[in-house]
Parts: structure tokens; C-alpha cells; sequence
């Protein structure tokens, strides 16, 4: 992967887009003005509603995409820098480790999206992880701290998937979006793992996601899941299938595939970790 | 049930249709002279393997193959397993084998009369009464999946098929760090498919299917299949 083919090719598609964002001057400002909060948390979304106007259809939105993924990556590696600093936060050893690869790989993603964006990399925004006191204990309590970060990546992964579309006119940028993309997978896979090992009510978790909210979080984190209930895929009910002895069961149907989250849907679930 | 439209636009996958329906062998012939000049080199012959079409969908086609061999392998886990086996080994081995079903199954519904037939597998470099054997293969299985989705990704032209294999790519990778973490607990996501930049791998069609040829005995034709 070279980078800076990817910078040049995202410059060759978006070359236009300060011509074609000129008319829009006016509602760019309003934008801006909205304030601290809004303009970080909220910008990656506000470009691509500006985008839309300006080319007056669904744009190729490369570098709102990449802020967008940015942003998130940014709340990851926030999240695992300052835990695996927490002092007697996780345990030694095996956890230890696997959170000190996952957040090097959350870094690792920092550096290569700001990179690719250059100049056009948006800051890393002020992070709030008790999201105003509702978890309070995030880096005191190990089973609060594996929670949200299964939760964070199982978003994640929802939001790269989201976004794939519209990465379809740059190859290269694509395919590094599906590289990290499953790369999430694998850390949500195995955070699960971790938390059923904790038992409670996180005893029956698998590695994958079984319907809406398997998470026995509760309701908080229902917008996380929500839709991963879903058993239809492209016009085909996967229950009436067959599987190993009868038709496949519901849960394997949900178990399978993985759905998508839009962006809008996204930035309302960090939302409150962002001041 | 409703097919996915397939890319009609295709003239190999044109051609193919309509000689089914054109059906005798002196017909087809006689097309080949007259209709298909332009491409007859390109001519799908039966004789030279399982026809994956071109374009989208000789890539569903392409992951239809893949999950066919998941499937196959670990319906032969849960069906015969090694000794020794834990019940939660089990569970997951059942899941994991009921998900690549549904993977195959949906594609063979979702490509319809396109669709390659069911491939003849050879395991017999696999011991399936051996732990071992099995995860070793079954990793190799999952982390092949998904750097071949991964890879795939560049060539699909449809928006709705990318999607498609974005859902199917992050339950491979599930799956893969699962059967890693049986292997060794904290190698789910280890430096052998991840690089420094925290990257995962991805490969090309012609690279994945060097891999899994070892497994597929029936002969495959994807002169068609996009590549690079």
C-alpha cells in the first residue's frame, strides 16, 4: 500500500470540489459557526449533506469518509492508551496484552488516516469516555472498561462497513478502508470472547452478534445493534434456506451477517463521548 | 424469493445464456462463427472447468467456491469430531459450520441459474480426528476468507454486492479470530495478517485460488474473473 498514491488519487477526485463547494460559501460558514462540538463530532457528516448539495447527488466523499473513520479512530485509541495506562485497570497477563495489540493497532490506523489526508486531517476532538458520568467508572472497573470496548468496536466495524460504497472511486483508499475493516472484527471478536469469560451477564456472549443486543448491557447500547436482527439479505429470507438438517435456525441467520450503520447513526452513538 | 439482477451487460455471460437455450452442439457451432466472432476465444467450453461467468458475477461466483469449501470442511468437523473435542469447541464449531452454510446457500439462491455447480472437495491433507490438524486447517480456511473478500472488494462494480461482502468479510474475521485465539489465546489479530500499519491482509483472486486449489478437485474455469 503507498500512501502517497492514495493521497494523490484522493486529490484527483476531489480536485473540483472547492469549485463546485463555491456557490455553497454561504452554508460552509453556517457550518462552521455551529461551534466546537458540532464542528468536530459532526463535521465528517455536515461535508457529506454539503456534498450532496454541491454535486447534487450521492458524491464520491473520500475525504469526509476518511474523516469520518478518523474521528472514530481517534476515540479508540484515546480509549485504549489511557486504560492500558490505568493503573491495576486490566488484568496481567493474556488481557493485558491483547489490549495493549489492540490498541496499538487503533493508533496504527490513526497515523495511516492522517496521513492519507494530509492537510485535510480534521483534530482529534476532547474525549469523555464516562460520557458525562454515565460510566463513571470506566477506568476503574474492568468490566465497565471491556464493555464499552466491545460496544466501540462492534460499532466499529458497523460504520467502515457503511461507508464501503462510497470509497468505490478509489480502489487503493478502499481497500485500505477493508483492511481495517475486519481488522475491527477481529478485536470484537475477541473482546467478546473476553467478556464471556467474565461471565454475568456477558456468560452466553459469542464472537458474533446474535440478533439485536446480545451485548446484556441493556438498553443503553440498543442503537449499537440496532438492525443486526436482520434475516434478509439482498431479497432472499436466509431462515427458508437450507441448512446442515432443516432450514437455518434464526439465530444463525442473524449470526452471518454482519449489517451496516450510516454515518448519522454512528456519530449519535459517540456523540456523548465527544465534549 | 426475489434473484439479485445480474449484469446482463456482460457479452460472455450473454452468449452463455443464450446458447443454453440454443441448446444443440451444431447450433453452438455455428454461433461461434457467426455471432461471436469478435470474442470466440473467449468462448466458454464446458470441457475446460466450472465457468464462474465474468464481471460481479463471476466474483459471487468466486466467493460461492470459497464458502462451498468452508461449508464442506466444517459440516466434516461437526459431523466427525477430533478427540478430545470440549463442548464449547463444539458450539463453535457448529456455528461456524451453520454460518458457512448459510454463506453458500445464500449465494447459490442470490446468483440463481448463474451459479457454478457444487464443487468436488479433497480434504486428505487434513486429519480430522486431530485438534490440530483441524484448527490449523480451519484458520488457514478463515484467514484465506477473509483476505480474499478483502481483495475482492476492488473489483466488485456494484454497490449492493460490495455491501454484500462487507457483511459476509467481518464474520470471516470473526470466525478467523476465534479459531486463532483456540490455537493460541492473543493471536487473533497477530502480526502474520496484520502489518505495521494495522492493516489486514488482502489477496488477490488468482492468489487465493493458487491457495485453495489443494482443496478443490473439480476443475475451475475463470478465464473471466477479474483479476490483478
Amino acid at each position: 500500500m503507498n500512501l502517497f498514491n492514495i493521497i494523490d488519487e484522493i486529490e484527483n477526485v476531489d480536485q473540483e470540489i472547492h469549485e463546485r463547494l463555491n456557490p455553497r460559501r454561504a452554508a460552509l460558514k453556517g457550518f462552521l459557526n455551529f461551534g466546537t462540538k458540532v464542528t468536530v463530532a459532526a463535521m465528517p457528516f455536515a461535508l457529506g449533506s454539503l456534498f450532496n448539495k454541491a454535486y447534487g447527488e450521492t458524491p464520491t466523499d473520500i475525504k469526509g469518509i476518511l474523516n469520518f473513520a478518523l474521528t472514530l479512530e481517534y476515540l479508540e485509541a484515546e480509549f485504549y492508551t489511557m486504560g492500558v495506562a490505568a493503573s491495576g485497570l486490566i488484568p496481567a497477563g493474556a488481557a493485558f496484552n491483547a489490549m495493549t495489540t489492540i490498541r496499538d493497532h487503533e493508533n496504527q490506523h490513526v497515523t495511516f488516516l492522517k496521513t492519507a489526508l494530509g492537510a485535510d486531517a480534521v483534530s482529534k476532538p476532547t474525549f469523555d469516555f464516562t460520557a458525562g458520568g454515565a460510566f463513571s467508572n470506566v477506568f476503574s472497573n474492568y468490566d465497565t472498561f471491556l464493555a464499552l470496548a466491545q460496544v466501540f468496536e462492534d460499532t466499529g466495524v458497523r460504520a467502515y462497513k457503511g461507508q464501503a460504497g462510497g470509497l468505490m472511486g478509489n480502489k487503493d483508499v478502499l481497500t485500505a478502508a477493508l483492511n481495517i475493516h475486519s481488522v475491527e472484527a477481529r478485536h470484537a471478536s475477541h473482546l467478546r470472547q473476553m467478556r464471556k469469560a467474565r461471565g454475568g451477564a456477558a456468560a452466553n456472549l459469542k464472537p458474533w452478534i446474535t440478533g439485536a443486543n446480545d451485548t446484556g448491557i441493556g438498553a443503553a447500547v440498543d442503537a449499537v445493534y440496532a438492525g443486526e436482527d436482520n434475516k434478509n439479505q439482498a431479497g432472499v429470507e436466509i431462515t427458508q434456506l437450507n441448512g446442515a438438517s432443516g432450514k437455518i435456525s434464526s439465530n444463525a441467520a442473524t449470526e452471518s451477517f454482519d449489517e451496516p450503520l450510516t454515518a448519522e447513526a454512528v456519530l449519535a452513538i459517540v456523540d456523548p463521548f465527544i465534549v | 424469493m426475489e434473484e439479485i439482477t445480474v449484469n446482463t451487460k456482460n457479452e460472455a455471460l450473454k452468449r452463455r445464456t443464450f446458447l443454453r437455450y440454443a441448446g444443440a452442439g451444431v447450433a453452438i457451432a455455428t454461433l461461434t462463427v457467426a455471432g461471436c466472432k469478435k470474442n470466440h476465444n473467449d468462448m466458454p467450453n464446458p470441457e475446460d472447468g466450472e465457468y464462474f461467468g465474468s464481471g460481479d458475477i463471476a466474483i459471487l461466483n468466486y466467493a460461492y467456491a470459497l464458502e462451498q469449501l468452508e461449508a464442506a470442511f466444517y459440516t466434516k468437523v461437526a459431523d466427525t469430531p477430533y478427540s478430545g473435542i470440549t463442548s464449547q469447541e463444539n458450539s463453535f464449531f457448529t456455528d461456524i459450520r451453520d454460518h458457512e452454510i448459510a454463506h453458500r446457500e445464500f449465494f447459490k439462491a442470490a446468483i440463481g441459474g448463474n451459479a457454478i455447480k457444487g464443487l468436488e472437495v479433497d480434504f486428505s491433507s487434513i486429519n480430522f480426528g486431530s485438534r490440530d490438524s483441524v484448527l490449523a486447517a480451519a484458520k488457514a480456511f478463515e484467514d484465506l476468507g477473509v483476505s480474499a473478500y478483502n481483495g475482492a472488494g476492488r473489483l466488485i462494480q456494484d454497490s449492493k454486492y460490495l455491501l454484500l461482502a462487507g457483511k459476509i468479510v467481518s464474520v470471516e474475521a470473526r470466525h478467523a479470530a476465534l479459531i486463532r485465539d483456540l490455537i493460541s489465546n492473543g493471536s487473533f489479530a497477530d502480526d502474520t495478517v496484520v502489518d505495521m500499519h494495522g492493516l489486514d491482509t488482502s489477496r488477490s483472486p488468482g492468489e487465493v485460488l493458487k491457495i485453495a486449489s489443494v482443496y478443490i478437485k473439480t476443475k475451475l474455469n475463470v478465464r473471466d474473473l477479474p483479476n490483478y
